[in-house]
């Protein structure tokens, strides 16, 4: 197939125009980028909260926003990206446009139940939206109890049940991903020979289908108790109010796994692309996937060490968070290997990744700090751990898919995107994201806590400077915007394989045609095979 | 995989398990047997919708990775409530 | 296949290789959902547990006054129900249109029975001022807020039971009026099948229901 014919010809951009095509589209390719542009919104949203968060804690006296305001900002900046752009992100907007290219399909399993998943986040969205702009809610992401169920006075209802919609939009799309998986891959294409994003987001939707539910169940629980005041949490009425954080961390914890599981395996893709080199220890990498999302499941009282859990169980937990950062070590070791001796190209995608596995390892590293008892007792609820997340979820999660975007945005869009300003914002995100978080480790571990808009001026250096880096990361963040709607209509154009890489993805034109590929392929070599020249693939 | 076809008759004899599990069920909850009360209630349940799932739902005659999933989903929800529970069994260990 | 009615029977979807696989999807997507399911009442079943071990002499107070005949009658009601649904997808899989459609009625017509059992014994509870919230009361030795809490569960899991019994019930209309107009053949009848787990599913809650919730402490003297 003539690259040059695929731009020509019909793709799944121009093969139907009008509003209506998209709205009603069944093709996951479309509705990667109907997702896309939801999760683009709250990012910004969530940013935004950032900013005035930041600004407010560039001075020690709390004078930019009403404490209860500043509450109401922490919350729906958690809110907005937790739940309307991490979660989705990857696997809604890469994943879905990818997996069924990636193993030959023609789409996924349900397309309908696919394009309902949007409509669905879409919903959920609208909801959290609506609650921002009467007020927004103040009890934290968390929402935890009794302060959620009894004393809080905004929008928590209507907040939860944008959540409470959500999830199902999450569960649907895991749904989808495990039976397209199992059942529809190309004949020749076993288990071993998918590439490892496809993996990744086999592991991610386990988690999805397993932990959401048990959050929708809670959330209803809070709305009950405060629509019918009834005592399910209350210790006025008989009820535990530890209770919900057990339900709440029990999806809550497999969550931020839901949320870094796609990004490695969008790592996985990009080290093995920008070294040139199969990705060493495959089935390590693999079963890695798998581990972390069933040992993920048995660790969430690592956040209720605090909360008069029994100190037993504390033990419990605290041995196994340690033995789910293994496998994610294993990951790391083994993309480092992948690297050594290959043959390495600077280009944007590779800068992400370099970025992600060394903030990831720093991230996940005062991870297991946080998971050994006696130090979480001294560092629990102050900025060492807002440190840490940020460290997973940002250097981690959010650069793992500015690097996917920046590698499969020619195959998406068909365009080539500027070199230069891609790598200098790449830089400037790594730089940035570096001088707003590393200070919070040190913040919180003199004692600064979270959640608090106010502060004693010994801390405002460290807070300066992290406003700062906020400020250069936002730059960051704003300057890819701007290239990649340029490129869409003055990008060069882009062939069906720019980085040379191996996959069936890159094996269709750019962007490829609805029903992915002229003739189903059919595999018979192993995912990474770069000892033959791309080009040279047997696609049948 | 061929689709099984379940024969009428084994239906009506899961249907009739079914409802004399439910009357033992009834039966034995006015015997004094103290802790065992409950064990033989969940025991019960556990065997009656172990017949739903295997015959009505047709689980017997399903794929490997369909049985792993039923099994899964049980065995999640034993996650859920064996962890929770080990931290309420054990907040009296510790004598204050 | 052979139909009386003008309709064509559905077939294969673009995005599968054979009605095999399709087939096989379906049902995997729905045992998939239905884990979702576990794991949502799941939930309700751990607080459950818990708050049965702390208040026990209050749920067996809230257990005693649950009626065990329309609690038991109600059990056989949904097992009955199950099998017309069984033998439904049975009626599919060998092609019978209208037995098909009958099966499928017979089941709703056994939920909404099931469902009037519930309005009654609901209905029976708000007389006695056993509803949770500012309303309830409770005269007996026990402490209130222990029996409300029984009552907090007995609603949240029974009402969320039947909530999904009201949208399975819609969901056998449509199916129910699918089957008379003949979709459905030996060879794809997956949306029957699929609601039949469905509705399996929720009669498996039940069965666990019923015994936690009616037959609590019933071995007590007097």
């Amino acid at each position: 197939m003539s690259e040059r014919q695929g731009l020509r010809s019909l793709n799944y951009l121009n093969a139907t125009v009008g509003l209506k095509s998209w709205l009603l589209t069944k093709d996951h390719k479309r509705i990667g980028i109907l997702y896309l542009i939801g999760i683009t919104l709250f990012f910004f949203l969530g940013g935004a909260m950032a900013v005035l968060i930041r600004l407010e804690l560039a001075t020690p006296a709390g004078d930019l926003v009403q404490p209860d305001t500043y509450n109401r900002l922490f919350t729906m900046h958690g809110v907005m990206m937790i739940f309307f752009f991490l979660i989705p992100s990857i696997p809604a907007v890469l994943g879905n446009f990818l997996i069924p290219l990636m193993i030959g399909a023609k789409d996924l399993a349900f397309p309908k139940l696919n394009l309902a998943s949007w409509y669905i986040y879409m919903i959920g969205g609208g909801f959290a939206l609506w609650a921002m702009l009467n007020g927004g809610v103040d009890t934290g992401w968390t929402f935890y109890t009794p302060f959620s169920t009894t004393f809080s006075n905004t929008y928590v209802i209507a907040t939860a049940l944008g959540i409470f919609i959500l999830g199902f939009s999450s569960i649907l799309t895991g749904l989808n991903f495990v039976v397209t998986i199992h059942r529809m891959r190309a004949p020749g294409l076993t288990w071993f020979r998918l590439p490892l994003f496809v993996w990744a987001h086999y592991a991610t939707s386990l988690i999805q289908i397993l932990g959401t539910p048990v959050l929708a169940i809670t959330i209803l629980l809070v709305a009950a108790e405060r629509l019918f005041h009834i005592g399910i949490f209350d210790p006025a009425l008989g009820g535990d109010p530890v209770l919900f954080q057990h339900l709440f961390w029990f999806y809550s914890h497999p969550a931020v796994y839901i949320m870094v599981l796609p990004a490695m395996g969008v790592i996985s893709e990009l080290v093995t692309a920008f070294s040139r080199k199969r990705v060493f220890g495959y089935k390590l990498i693999a079963f890695s996937s798998i581990a972390i999302a069933v040992l993920g499941f048995l660790v969430w009282g690592h956040h209720m060490f605090l909360s008069s859990q029994s100190v037993y169980a504390g033990v419990v937990f605290s041995v196994l968070s340690m033995l789910v950062a293994v496998p994610s070590a294993v990951k790391v070791f083994n993309w480092t290997a992948t690297l050594y001796q290959g043959s390495i190209s600077w280009d944007t995608p590779m800068l992400y990744a370099l970025g992600f596995i060394g903030l990831f390892t720093i991230g996940g590293l005062t991870g297991v700090m946080l998971a050994t008892l006696g130090i979480d007792i001294h560092v629990h609820d102050t900025y060492f751990v807002v440190a840490h997340f940020h460290y997973i979820m940002v250097g981690g999660a959010i650069m793992a898919y500015l690097g996917g975007m920046h590698f499969w945005w020619p195959k998406i869009t068909g365009r080539l995107y500027p070199a230069f300003w891609s790598k200098l914002s790449a830089l400037m995100v790594f730089v940035g994201f570096n001088l707003t978080f590393f200070p919070q480790f040190v913040l919180g571990y003199l004692g600064m806590p979270r959640r608090y808009h106010a502060y004693p001026e010994e801390f405002q250096v460290l807070n300066v400077m992290s406003s700062a880096g906020a400020t250069v990361l936002g730059v960051g963040y704003l300057i890819p915007m701007v290239y990649f709607i340029w490129s869409m209509r003055y990008g060069k154009r882009a062939s069906s394989n720019p980085w040379g890489a191996v996959g069936l993805e890159w094996q269709t034109p750019s962007p490829p045609p609805t029903f992915n590929f002229v003739d189903s392929p059919t595999v018979d070599h192993e995912a990474y095979d770069y000892t033959v020249r791309p080009g040279d693939q047997k696609v049948a | 995989m061929a689709e099984h076809v379940t024969p009428i008759r084994v239906y009506i004899l899961v249907f009739l398990a079914l409802m004399v599990g439910t009357a033992i069920t009834v039966g034995v909850a006015y015997l004094h047997l103290g802790p065992l009360n409950d064990l033989v209630a969940m025991a019960i349940a556990v065997t009656k919708a172990t017949l739903v799932v295997l015959y009505f739902m047709h689980v017997r005659h399903s794929s490997r990775l369909t049985k792993i999933t039923v099994v899964a989903g049980f065995l999640w929800l034993a996650i859920l409530v064996g962890l929770l529970l080990s931290d309420y069994l054990t907040r009296g260990f510790l004598s204050s | 296949m052979s139909s009386e009615t003008t309709t064509r029977a559905w077939g294969l979807d673009h995005q599968f290789d054979s009605l095999e696989q399709q087939r096989e999807a379906s049902f995997l997507g729905m045992w998939i959902f239905l884990v979702t399911e576990i794991m949502f009442f799941g939930g309700l079943f751990a607080a459950y547990i818990l708050y049965r071990w702390y208040n026990h002499d209050g749920f067996v107070a809230g257990s005693h006054e649950l009626d065990v005949t329309l609690g038991a009658f109600n059990t056989a009601v949904l097992i009955g129900s199950s099998l017309t649904m069984a033998l439904a997808v049975w009626a599919a899989q060998v092609g019978r249109r209208k037995l098909t459609a009958l099966y499928i009625l017979l089941t709703i017509a056994l939920g909404l029975v099931f469902l009037g059992v519930k309005v009654i014994e609901y209905r029976a509870k708000f007389e006695h001022h056993l509803f949770p919230g500012p309303g309830f009361e409770w005269p007996g030795p026990e402490p209130a807020a222990s029996v409300e809490m029984f009552f907090n569960l007995y609603f949240l899991m029974t009402g969320l039971h039947a909530l999904h019994m009201i949208i399975g019930i819609g969901m056998l209309l449509v199916l129910a009026w699918l089957a008379w107009r003949g979709v459905f053949s030996p060879e794809n009848h997956n949306l029957v099948e699929g609601m039949g787990l469905y509705w399996h599913f929720v009669d498996i809650v039940w069965i666990f229901l019923f015994p936690l919730l009616y037959l609590l402490g019933r071995n007590a003297g007097a």
